[in-house]
């Protein structure tokens, strides 16, 4: 597999006032995100005018109307029939004009084009997990070709989570045991920001995810997995660590968090778990079965079930990497291995048959010499 | 309480051409400080027994003074975590406190200010205060279940607040499931205190729209009711059918955390969008449970200070209840991303678009009030036209969130925290500041410091407008609510830091409020009779502050609530007071009897 390090990145947006965007909306990033804006405007130019009509009416009449002494008579005014009714006809016609148009602008963005590409989104605490339909999955971040409609089908592992794009204008719910979509189709190349807007505990304002609008060609390359790369079953473990935010709950420095720190818990005992101490078998059970033991004091059940997401680099990685935090790694962990992460445990794709092969051998080994 | 000291007697201090009661309508037998413990009680026993004069009152006047306490209390603790929660934003990454705590704190903020604050605000403290006096009536229909919602109200409170010692509730006010299930207990400490609350909103309704019903004075139709009254009649109404709702929910949601039944959990199979859907049936509901009472009290202000009769009266009083009619049938707003079919969607976009007109039609109303009338602009005159405005805001951002495309944008950001904020606090608050200084001469018997007042409105203002609209344009950028840090949306720093510093501006100006109230119980100027010239029976027929009966014979009414007209050649001045017009009472005048200090009362002040 090539290396792919071209990828365009969009520049960081690092200030409030940009280019192409305006005070009110962020970029138009999405074929469908002019409908939405351009009702937005009118809406906003309607009310405008309206607010300034009831602010300049009553400035004037206070104005104008002002008691100059306290033995001030007014006026004795009569209702009028034809300003009362004008001023509930008016803003009746004018809501349903906006009614109409946002409900139009809902059918038509909200219904996803028929040759759209399904990605499959799972939300969790506290990240995003994309998996492509050949099954190879990207945490936090995911590449989707240009000028091509995306469908994302998204459910939720524990609680409700809503996924969120401003830039495509698109948002919906992540529901748990139901499946919801959303859909959009980039015109332009780009990183484009995902935020999470239901809350959902204590890292809900950390659980952001990239989208890369790419190439077609880099596209089809993404979707085999991520490149190869040299590294360290330590380096694995650490890239794991932020890629797929474990980093959202343990620390690596002792400071308390939603999970146990890693710093030093090497060999640390856990009674009542079936391994009895921080192991290879228990860091990997911890992972992928994450309600069947829980430390004492963490008991919030938040961690979610990574199994199916890590590859089996992955998950000694992860192991390496509280060792080698703990001071207990080994030179086998420290050993530079070339291994693909794209590949799901159980190698479906051709494409990434060898690169698991290839992960098999010093794997083994490195649990063999764990054992030890 | 303790602020709420009594003002001197004042029959010896004022002149009583000055004060310009009707005769045999002085201030004798002030609320405040009758009943009061005989004058052999001393010490210890003389606390007691004030206490218990307070704390027994069935006196709607008492109760709603002991409400205004207590909601005033919630509004400054509310105010503090907000100050905390804009605080905690100023920096991106942390600036006070970590993740977890400003999850409590932002959720503590939300349920203080919502059940603890706002739906009891107007209509528990005015409403108790001065609907029976509006209808002519000694007390409402329940006085003991009045109190026994008061000690209710106090009960849920405090259960609610025993959260926090169970380790405080983090779900946001709204405790929407699945998450609700799994996070720590207080969350049913909380869940209770809210249900528990929920009765004493139900009771006081009951007992409202008995009072309307059943205790108005002769001449008192439904067409000379003050709005303020015809608003709380139509609060009242959702109040009851609204409130069991909410409180079967939070039970079926406790029932799910202690008992796991499977209603809302979708591990067990439950449903988490039926939740939302229980939710929002109240508490959409309870929206116009918090801003309708402030109708009632904007309408007041508008057609006393313009010494003008509210422009179209019949529309506004029926826009009321059309509103709270309507009200129920547009929760699925609250639901346009969570995964309703669309065609609800649909359907409560459209419903949601035809609530908007009847609250527009008020608006217009109020502003047309104006005309040719006679427009004063005291503190709560400014503090009326500040709820124009910055409802009229909230009302056209509502427009906005309220359409189904433009909604999917603007879902769950902080555009819609600012179209709430703008409504409820620019719209309720507003309404609840201004109106406190209108009757708060009728309450206390003293006059706020009228420098003092004003300059509280322009920081109110001010400081509000700069901590909220800002959040409009941070909200359409994209900036989700709720959110602890913005880690990805660094640029947007100094818009949050403005909206902070704003946020100081508004608790400096509700400080303001503060120091104007408890120095004016002690050191205000005494009040008039009806320093504002106003024609309701608050103001025509009862002393200031009212007596304990309120009325010493049942008024008979003879005219609207807003024909100035019949106060001809007063001067609605506050230093002076306007002279109120003899009035006519229902009792033969003719059993009047000199009391002990040489002036004349009507029979009833000698046997209470």
């Amino acid at each position: 597999m090539m290396q792919t390090d071209d990828t365009p990145v969009l520049e960081e947006r690092t200030s409030f006032f940009i280019e192409d965007g305006s005070l009110w909306l962020p970029p138009q990033s999405s074929t469908t995100a002019h409908e939405i804006d351009g009702l937005f405007y009118f809406i906003l130019y309607t009310s405008t005018l309206l607010t300034i009509l009831v602010t300049a009416a009553m400035v004037y009449f206070v104005w104008k109307y002002r008691r100059k002494s306290h033995a001030d008579r007014p006026v004795d005014v009569h209702e009028s029939k034809w300003l009362e009714l004008s001023w509930v006809v008016v803003p009746t016609l004018l809501v349903l004009v906006v009614f109409f148009w946002g409900f139009r602008a809902y059918v038509s963005t909200s219904i996803p084009p028929t040759d759209a590409i399904t990605i499959n989104v799972e939300g969790y605490k506290w990240a995003w997990n994309f998996e492509y339909q050949n099954g190879v999955q990207y945490p936090n971040e995911v590449y989707v070709p240009v000028g091509t409609p995306i469908r994302l089908e998204m459910t939720s592992q524990d609680v409700l989570h809503s996924f969120y794009v401003p830039e495509f204008r698109i948002k919906h719910d992540v529901i748990p045991n139901r499946y919801s979509y959303v859909w959009f189709e980039a015109p332009e190349e780009g990183t484009y920001q995902v935020l999470c807007t239901e809350y959902c505990g204590t890292s809900h304002s950390n659980m952001g995810a990239k989208i890369h609008v790419v190439s077609r060609n880099e596209y089809y390359e993404r979707r085999l997995g991520p490149p190869d790369q040299a590294l360290s079953l330590v380096e694995w473990g650490e890239q794991t660590y932020t890629r797929y935010s474990c980093n959202s709950c343990h620390s690596i420095d002792g400071a308390d968090g939603v999970g146990p720190s890693w710093a030093n818990v090497w060999g640390a005992p856990r009674p009542g778990s079936p391994q009895g101490e921080v192991n290879e078998e228990y860091v990997t059970a911890s992972i992928l079965y994450p309600q069947e033991y829980m430390v004492p004091g963490y008991e919030n059940g938040n961690m979610p079930s990574y199994d199916g997401q890590l590859n089996e680099a992955q998950l000694a990685g992860v192991s390496a990497y509280i060792r080698e935090l703990s001071g207990a790694a080994t030179e086998a962990d420290r050993t530079v291995l070339v291994l693909s992460d794209g590949q799901p445990a159980e190698g479906e794709a051709a494409a990434g048959e060898a690169a698991a092969g290839e992960a098999a051998t010093p794997e083994g080994e490195a649990m063999t010499e764990t054992d030890e | 309480m303790a602020t709420l000291a009594p003002p001197a007697p004042t029959t010896t201090t004022v002149p009583r051409e000055a004060r310009a009661y009707p005769v045999g309508h002085e201030p004798i037998h002030n609320y405040l400080r009758e009943p009061r413990p005989p004058d052999d009680v001393r010490g210890l026993a003389r606390a007691w027994a004030w206490f218990k004069g307070w704390a027994l009152s069935v006196d709607h006047k008492r109760i709603g003074i002991m409400y205004l306490v207590a909601v005033s209390f919630f509004f400054a603790v509310g105010g503090i975590l907000a100050i905390l929660v804009r605080t905690e934003l100023f920096f991106v990454g942390e600036t006070i406190m970590g993740a977890d705590t400003y999850n409590r704190v932002f959720t503590m903020h939300g349920l203080i200010m919502v059940f603890l604050f706002i739906i009891p605000s107007i209509p528990a403290t005015m409403g108790n205060f001065l609907l029976p006096i509006m209808v002519g009536a000694k007390d409402v229909a329940f006085p003991r279940l009045n109190l026994l919602s008061l000690y209710i109200y106090i009960a849920g409170a405090s259960i609610a607040l025993l959260s926090i010692t169970t380790g405080g509730v983090d779900t946001g006010w709204t405790f929407y499931t699945p998450y609700s299930k799994e996070t720590g207990t207080a969350v049913i400490a909380m869940a209770l205190g809210a249900f528990v609350m929920g009765f004493s909103s139900i009771l006081t309704g009951m007992n409202f729209i008995v009072t309307i019903h059943k205790m108005r004075a002769p001449g008192m139709t439904w067409n000379r009711m003050p709005l303020f009254l015809w608003s709380l009649y139509a609060t009242s109404i959702v109040q009851i059918l609204a409130t069991p709702v909410i409180g079967i929910t939070l039970v079926l949601l406790t029932m799910e955390r202690l008992l796991g039944i499977g209603i809302f959990d979708p591990a067990l199979g439950g449903d988490p969008v039926l939740f939302q859907h229980f939710f929002w049936f109240y508490s959409h509901p309870a929206v116009y449970i918090m801003i309708l009472p402030a109708f009632g009290v904007i309408s007041e202000l508008m057609g006393t200070f313009s010494r003008q009769r509210v422009y179209g009266y019949r529309a506004v009083a029926l826009s009321s209840v059309a509103i709270a009619l309507l009200g129920f049938l547009v929760w699925g707003h609250h639901m346009f991303t969570s995964g309703q079919s669309p065609v609800s969607s649909v359907v409560f976009s459209l419903i949601t678009f035809l609530i908007g007109i009847p609250s527009g039609i008020k608006v217009f109303n109020w502003v047309w009030t104006m005309y040719k009338g006679s427009v004063w602009l005291k503190t709560p005159m400014l503090y009326a036209l500040m709820f124009l405005f910055l409802f009229t805001i909230g009302g056209v951002t509502g427009i906005m969130v309220g359409a189904l495309a433009v909604d999917i944008h603007l879902h769950d950001t902080y555009f819609v925290v600012a179209h709430f904020h703008y409504v409820m606090m620019g719209g309720t608050v507003m309404a609840f500041l201004g109106g406190l200084h209108f009757w708060w001469p009728k309450m206390t018997g003293r006059l706020y410091h009228e420098g003092m007042g004003k300059l509280s409105a322009l920081l109110v203002f001010i400081g509000f407008n700069m901590t909220f609209f800002i959040q409009f344009i941070m909200g359409s950028q994209g900036m989700p609510r709720r959110y602890y840090d913005y880690p990805d949306m660094p640029w947007l720093e100094p818009l949050h830091q403005a909206s902070t510093i704003g946020s100081y501006v508004l608790g400096v100006g509700l400080l303001v409020v503060l120091v104007n109230g408890l120095w004016s119980v002690r050191k205000g100027k005494l009040a008039p009779g009806n320093p504002w010239g106003g024609a309701t029976l608050d103001w025509t027929h009862t002393t200031t502050p009212p007596d304990h009966h309120n009325f010493h014979h049942t008024p008979l009414v003879t005219h609207g609530p807003y024909d100035y007209e019949v106060l001809f050649g007063t001067s609605g001045d506050s230093q002076q007071g306007a002279p109120v017009p003899v009035v006519e009472v229902g009792g033969p005048q003719e059993m009047d009897v000199t009391v002990g200090d040489g002036t004349r009362q009507p029979d009833s002040a000698t046997d209470m």
